[in-house]
């Protein structure tokens, strides 16, 4: 806070309204509460060439003072990303505080699993992890003002972006759409051919359980001379 | 022509009144600009017999909408359940497959809602949630509007509200298409394994009918050595 000089008494409220609001801004948002090993999952339906990216903060439960500490240095968020065949897309070991970033290749369900690695083992023992997070996926992704600062563009053209933008996203999950109805009918047809097939070999069975049956036996009774 | 000492104090004036207006303007800035909130869409797995719960912060008034549904798992239902600061229960359903809940927050403070898969004892759920707090944050967040928008920019505001509309119809159908594709899945392994199974009792109790039956007739003979020797 180098910029205020003179007068310095004055200044002060400001200055602490102003921290306080720099404090409270990072505090928003929607958060969890996670155990000491336990894994988290969170699944994203994307289609294909979908940008995916998770802002997340975390806070250890201090049990002495029984609140939430603003900010804790050595704890350790491990995020894996895996891609709808099972393939890991992302594994990586962030800070206390991170984001991370990743664009889809197939579309499908992503699962984006969370868990802490904590250096601090001895405090976190017993004790609970409050997990900020933040999901955006497509256009929701993108920052406008900095691509309206990189592209120079006015406010209509930046507007008309924004609709690009979100027009393009629905047409890639119309396609999508399209590949999963596809997937559906298939499953569906498969289903009607087992039951076909089945309901047909059922039938063969029956008969021809029913001819070996009747044919052993009164081969038996023939043998026993009851027949 | 001013004094060296006055303009000096003037400037000194000047730039502590600057200082002191740049920084209400940058506190200003930062609490507008997350003010109006935004939505937090989340698909997760509940397992059997878990709650899982969510939190988060709101300010006095704003509008919030919550929206939920159950996309795989068992009967495709959850238990929900949404707390104000005092812990007052605002909304309690019990085995919903979807819904959605409109509040306005009548203080401030930390809102929880839980999902609750406490009453099934083998199937894990997946849930989607949807949980939009005030409105979306504006496209300029150092916009100081003062006049009003053209009708250009008016035109752009109203195709954005209405595509904003069609992802969300386009969100709700790709999970109903999840949910019914999950079903069609299922019933496709079961059928395979039922035939199956099916198949090989039809043999099993057809070739062991037989040889009971023979067996009746066999007894009598070992029953009548028996009692010979």
């Amino acid at each position: 806070m180098a910029g205020f000089g003179g007068g310095r008494l004055p200044a002060m409220g400001p200055a602490a309204l102003l921290l306080f609001a720099l404090c409270t801004v990072g505090t928003r948002g929607l958060y969890f509460h996670i155990g000491e090993t336990e894994k988290r999952c969170f699944i994203e339906e994307i289609p294909d060439e979908t940008m995916v990216i998770g802002n997340y903060r975390t806070q250890m439960w201090d049990k002495q003072k029984e609140v939430f500490l603003p900010s804790t240095p050595g704890l350790g968020m491990h995020v894996e990303v895996k891609d709808p065949d099972g393939k890991v897309v992302l594994s990586r070991q962030y800070g206390s505080e991170g984001r991370f970033t990743f664009t889809s290749h197939t579309p499908g369900d992503h699962q984006i699993c969370l868990h802490s690695n904590s250096t601090r083992m001895a405090l976190f023992a017993g004790g609970k992890l409050r997990v900020h997070l933040n999901i955006q996926v497509g256009e929701h992704a993108n920052n406008y003002p900095e691509i309206a600062a990189k592209d120079k563009l006015t406010e209509l053209q930046l507007r008309a972006r924004q609709l690009l933008d979100q027009v393009e996203q629905i047409q890639k999950e119309q396609d999508y759409q399209r590949y999963r109805e596809e997937r559906f009918r298939l499953t569906s047809e498969s289903t009607n051919q087992r039951v076909l097939w089945w309901s047909i070999a059922q039938t063969v069975i029956l008969i021809l359980t029913g001819i070996w049956q009747m044919r052993h036996l009164k081969s038996f009774f023939e043998a026993k001379k009851l027949v | 022509m001013p004094r060296p000492g006055s303009a000096q104090r003037w400037a000194s004036a000047v730039g502590r009144w600057g200082c002191r207006l740049l920084a209400l303007l940058l506190l200003l800035l930062l609490l507008l600009v997350p003010g109006p909130g935004g939505a937090s869409e989340i698909t997760f797995e509940l397992p059997d017999n878990a709650k899982q719960c969510f939190y988060e912060d709101i300010a006095q008034g704003t509008k919030c909408t919550l929206e939920f549904q159950v996309i795989t798992g068992g009967h495709y239902d959850v238990d929900c359940r949404l707390e104000d600061p005092d812990g007052k229960v605002l909304y309690k359903e019990m085995k919903k497959q979807y819904d959605s809940f409109t509040f306005t927050a009548s203080k401030n403070g930390t809102y929880k809602f839980c999902f609750s898969n406490e009453f099934s004892t083998f199937t894990h759920k997946t849930v989607y949630f949807d949980f939009q707090v005030g409105e979306d944050p504006p496209l300029f967040p150092s916009e100081n509007r003062v006049s009003a928008l053209t009708q250009m920019e008016s035109a752009c505001v109203s195709i954005h509200e209405a595509l904003k509309s069609v992802i969300d119809y386009q969100t709700h159908f790709r999970l109903r298409e999840a949910q019914g594709r999950s079903r069609a899945e299922d019933l496709n392994t079961r059928v395979a394994y039922w035939s199956v199974g099916e198949a090989l009792i039809l043999l099993v109790v057809s070739i062991g009918q037989v040889f009971l039956l023979k067996s009746f007739f066999s007894d009598k003979r070992t029953t009548t050595t028996r009692v010979g020797s």
